[in-house]
This record gives structure tokens, sequence and C-alpha cells, in this order.
């Protein structure tokens, strides 16, 4: 993986981006001819330009509807959807998909096709001239993580999750406003989608695209969505939030129901480590003074005395009682530096942690791996009931109407 | 039967007693008329395949590719192309020639009929065989129907549609034998020869062995030009 190459390729090509779209649903329904009901029932939000919204709900709510209604793969029976203020429904279907990336499950890359031509499809559709496409698809292998090697390969030579960069890839190419993704992780085994996922968080901090981005996974919706629709069967939208809001007050016993009764629990992966006021590690390194060094250990939720090298990273532990025998900051027998957790680890992660240790404090690394503060229980736990919010309310079961 | 220029029946005067007592194979018979009888009869034998598998070749792409659009066509296309394929080739032979003579033009278009239903079936099959996915992927991107058939669907076909040209072609090798008895031209010319010959087997078997190698050496050719195009299918798999 090369995160700081790749974010540097996008941030220096920053200038000459195409800016992001908003999208607006305005009253939008669609009616099959036959069906009972409508797929998708007078469904308005807006998204502003460079969120990602994620539609999320059951099987049949209409979501991939919804999502195809855009670049009009579906016509729309009713309303009206907007980019930047200019209907879908005016534009010629070819040309409005040029400009929509445009990514699904099954990602569907052309199999005769090298990789770099897979990428360059839409560029070359555009007319772009050889060397510009060219510059672009290396630039491309480059965002999503791929060796440059792989531009002369075929698809089946690739993995899937080497598959999906580049259907990523494929749908940045022309660098459109906005991108249409269906369930793009879906197909993908949990490890590697997990770091998919977060490399295209990554990405998306970079690029700023309008994304609609489709799943039925309620944790994925969080993880990924700036703004969540929630969605149920005959096409009606139910709550349209940002996930924090979502998840604290959900709109109605369906929506609560979806999320799941651990909501609060999911809360938690909003908020990483280094985002709560951490106490300070006691730590010092060998050969300190032992006195100043057990004041601060006696002050810290850790009861432990953690021995660092020059750069700040753990070595080791030294227990209260013993530092108080010693006269300097001992450098054999510590105690083994146990758990830590990262900082970018998400509060979830760390409660999950601590629980399993025994309710202990949590020593936190930085990304150099450097001791960077001590998290309590007591804090996470703290954080499942953010400050306003009603007493979690756990939906009965049951409900037949409720069937997510 | 007419007779072939050329080609000379057995004189029990001059020849090697291997032909007079129509050995099994004689050797310097078979190399005293490759020039005047088998070498010609092999380039039309050819030329006559190629022709009727070329016309086919296009009725069948025209037919699938309506098909592919309107499936009710493409059953009528496979109602009228079987029962083609199921007149026995002697009687269409001799149905045309009141109409088109004893000429290429009637064999051409017994042979020709004889192709489309295989290579139709084929083409068809390779079309409807792209993935649905693919094809989603190259409508949400922006190609046109016409992109689309030209840049995604006929290239993924190719193996399908090289298989039908196949088959249709080394069928039409063997037909074309038959046709002899309509258009004297090809390797079915020594071979009736040789029949009316009292089984002159030197002839007989020195026509039906080079109508094998003609068809095994086109088949290779398909093969090999399947493989150049299809680059895609020859990479190994991650």
């Amino acid at each position: 993986m090369s995160a700081d190459r790749s974010t540097a390729a996008v941030a220096a090509r920053r200038d000459e981006r195409t800016p992001a779209a908003t999208l607006e649903f305005d009253g939008v329904s669609k009616r099959y001819p036959g069906a009972s009901g409508p797929a998708l029932d007078n469904v308005s939000f807006t998204v502003p330009a460079g969120e990602v919204c994620v539609l999320v709900g059951p099987s049949g709510c209409g979501k991939t509807t919804a999502m195809r209604l855009v670049n009009r793969m579906i016509d729309l029976s009713d309303g009206d959807i907007r980019l930047d203020g200019d209907s879908v429904i005016s534009r010629d279907p070819t040309t409005l998909r040029r400009e929509i990336g445009y990514v699904i499950q099954q990602i569907g890359l052309f199999p005769h096709f090298t990789i770099a031509d897979n990428i360059a499809t839409v560029p070359k559709l555009l007319g772009w001239d050889k060397k510009r496409i060219q510059a672009r698809v290396a630039e491309l292998l480059e965002v999503v993580s791929l060796p440059p090697e792989m531009a002369k390969r075929y698809p089946r030579q690739l993995s899937g999750g080497q598959q999906q960069r580049v259907g990523v890839a494929r749908a940045l190419a022309a660098d459109p406003p906005l991108m249409l993704m269906d369930e793009p992780f879906g197909a993908i085994d949990p490890i590697t989608r997990d770091r998919l996922q977060d490399e295209f968080l990554r990405l998306q901090r970079e690029i700023r695209k309008t994304i609609v981005f489709v799943t039925h996974d309620i944790d994925e919706a969080i993880k990924m969505g700036d703004k969540i629709a929630i969605m149920r069967e005959g096409g009606h939208l139910v709550q349209f939030d940002s996930p924090a809001e979502i998840l604290t007050r959900p709109a109605d016993e369906f929506v609560a129901r979806f999320v799941g009764i651990d909501r609060a629990l999911k809360r938690l992966t909003l908020r990483r480590l280094h985002d709560l006021e951490m106490a300070p590690v006691p730590a010092a390194q060998v050969g300190d003074d032992a006195g100043p060094v057990y004041e601060r250990v006696a002050a810290s939720p850790l009861d432990e005395l953690i021995v660092v090298d020059g750069e700040g990273k753990p070595l080791g532990r030294v227990g209260a009682d013993r530092l108080q025998a010693e006269s300097r900051v001992p450098d054999s027998r510590l105690d083994p530096v146990g758990v830590t957790a990262p900082e970018t680890w998400t509060l979830r992660d760390g409660l999950a942690m601590v629980m399993t240790d025994g309710n202990r404090p949590l020593l936190v690394l930085d990304e150099a791996g450097r001791a960077a503060g001590v998290v309590t229980v007591e804090q996470l736990s703290g954080a499942l009931r953010p400050n306003g919010s009603p007493a979690p309310t756990v939906p009965e079961r049951g409900d037949p109407e409720v069937s997510a | 039967m007419l007779a072939v220029p050329g080609a000379v029946l057995p004189n029990f005067g001059q020849t090697s007693s291997c032909v007079r007592n129509n050995g099994l194979f004689c050797w310097s018979w078979f190399s005293q008329h490759w020039s005047d009888t088998f070498g010609p009869a092999i380039g039309q034998h050819l030329v006559l395949t190629v022709i009727a598998v070329a016309i086919g070749f296009v009725i069948a792409m025209a037919a699938s590719l309506v098909a592919y659009r309107l499936p009710w066509a493409g059953a009528g296309f496979n109602v009228v192309f079987t029962l083609v394929f199921t007149i026995p080739s002697i009687a269409l032979f001799e149905l045309l020639v009141p109409a088109t003579g004893l000429t290429r033009t009637t064999a051409e278009i017994a042979l020709t009929s004889y192709t489309l239903l295989v290579m139709f079936a084929n083409f068809v099959t390779g079309l409807r065989g792209v993935s649905a996915d693919v094809l989603e992927a190259a409508e949400g991107m922006g190609l046109t129907r016409g992109q689309r058939l030209r840049r995604v669907e006929l290239p993924l076909a190719i193996p399908a549609i090289v298989a039908g040209i196949r088959v249709a072609t080394v069928t039409v090798i063997g037909l074309v034998v038959v046709a002899a008895y309509v258009d004297n031209e090809g390797l079915g010319v020594p071979i009736l020869q040789a029949i009316q010959n009292s089984s002159f087997k030197t002839e007989l078997i020195a026509a039906a062995v080079l109508a094998v190698l003609l068809a095994w050496a086109v088949d290779a050719l398909l093969v090999g030009s399947q493989w150049l195009l299809t680059p895609w299918l020859r990479s190994r798999r991650a």
C-alpha cells in the first residue's frame, strides 16, 4: 500500500479537478406498469456537493432503483432529479452517464480489455488524446494503490479486491462530479472489504466527490456515509440524516430495528480514540529519577509506569509498588508492554479491547507507535450516552411491520 | 457424369502393375496426376468451401444480430435454418438443378444453406453468453448500443463465433465432395471418377485423404486465428 504517494498524486492535481455536484431528489417516484405498488414513492433529499450519501434498506426497498434513476438506467415516473440544479431528464442518457462514475457489485470489468484499457474506457469515449489517457491511467493506478505493471494485465489475472480497485479507478477516470456505487464491496471477503472501505474513505477525503452509495449493510452505511437515507419496502424514504443522528434519534420503530438494538455501540464506531480527551501517559526513560515519576504514576488512571525509549515508544511497564522502592527508573525485569491500541481505532474497538483486558485503562499509541495517551473504560462507556439524547429504547421484538 | 480434363482412366497398356492390379495405393500414379488432377481439385474445393462459409457467415451473423435483439425473430430463423439443414444433401443438390443448372451456383446455394443453422446457433449463444454485469457496466459508463455491440458483445462472442465457423467449414468441406454431382469441381470429382472406374483404389483414397487433410488444415488455421484474436483468454489466471 502506498497511502502517502497516492495522496500526493491526487493532491498534485487538486487544481484541475471537476468540482463535485449537488444531487437533489425532488418528489421522485417510480412505478412499473403492472406492479401493485410504486418501486419508489415520492422520495426527496439533497446530497451536498462532496458528500457520501448511503442508500440503505432491506431488499426490495428501492435503493438500487433510486440510484439507477440518477444516470437514467431507469427513467423516473414522477418528480425530478437535479445535478447542480439541472434536471437529468433533459439530458441525453449516454452523455449524462459519461459524466457520472458507475461502480457495481459484480464490478463488470471488460474481460477482453487490459486493466489500462478498462480504466481508459470513458476517456476514450470522450475522445481524449493518447498521451492524456496514458497519464491518467498511470495516475489512477497509483490512486487506487495498484502497481503500474498491472496496466497490461487482464482482469482475470487479478484478485477480487484488485478488480474492485480497478472498478473504482475506471469510474474515476474522467473525473466525474458524481459517483454511483451499487454495493461496491458486497462481493468481497470481509477482511479485504474492510481495507477497501478504509482506502476508499481516505481517497474520498482527497477527491471529495459527491457519492451515492447503495448497501444493505447498516454497519457499512454508518462507516461510509456522511448522510444515510434509510429506505423501507414500497420505496419509502424513512429517514435522511447523519449517521450519528440516525443512531441517536431513529425516526421510528423501523429505523430503530434496522439499525439494531446495539445502536449505541454502533455509535462508538463513529469516533476514534484520538477524538477522546486522553489522560497523559505516565512515561519515563530508563535512568530517570524515580521520585517525580512516581508522583505522575500515582495521579494517572494507569497505576503503572510506561518505560519508553528516546522516541517515546513503550519498552515495558513497571508497577507503582516496585517503582516506589527504586531510586531510578530500572532497565531490567520490566513487565511486558501488554495491551495497546492504535489511536485510529474506533471507540467500539477500544471498548472491546478494554473489556477483554479486565476493564483496565488502555494505552493508546499514535501512528508512529509512540505512547499517546490513556483511555479508561468510564470514558468509553460514557461515550455510549451522548448528552441530550433520550434514554435508549429497546424496540419490541416481533413487530410484524419491521422485518429488516 | 462428365469427364474431368486431365483425369486419366487407367490405361492398362502403359501403366504400372500396381495400377493394373488396382493395388491399395500407387504412388507413381498419384504423383503423375498431382498437377493435372489433385492439385487443381484441392484449389477448387477450397474456393467452393470459402465462398459457402463466407456467404453463410454474413447471413447467419445478420440473422443472429436480429435474433439477439428480437427473440421471436430468432425462433423463426431457427425453424427455417433447421428445416433447410434436415434436407438430405443429394436431394437438395438435385432439386436445385432445374432452377440453376449444373453450375457452381447450384453447389454454393446448397452448401451455404447447410452452414446457416450451425453458425446461427453458435453466434446467438455467443452473444447471449456475454455476462449481464459487463453489459450493465458498459451501459452505465455511457457506451451506446452500437459501441456495446462492436466493443463488447462481438469481441466477447469470438470463441463461440469461431466455434460455429469451424463446424460449418468442416461440414462444408465434406459436402463439397457430394456437390461434384452438380458442379464439376473439387475433390469429389476424382472420387466419383474412381467409383465409376471399378473403384480405382488409388484415386479414391488419394482424394478422400486429401479432403480430410484439407479439413484439418483449415480447422487448424481457424483455431490459430482464434488464438490470435483472443489474447485475454491466453493469460494465466490469478
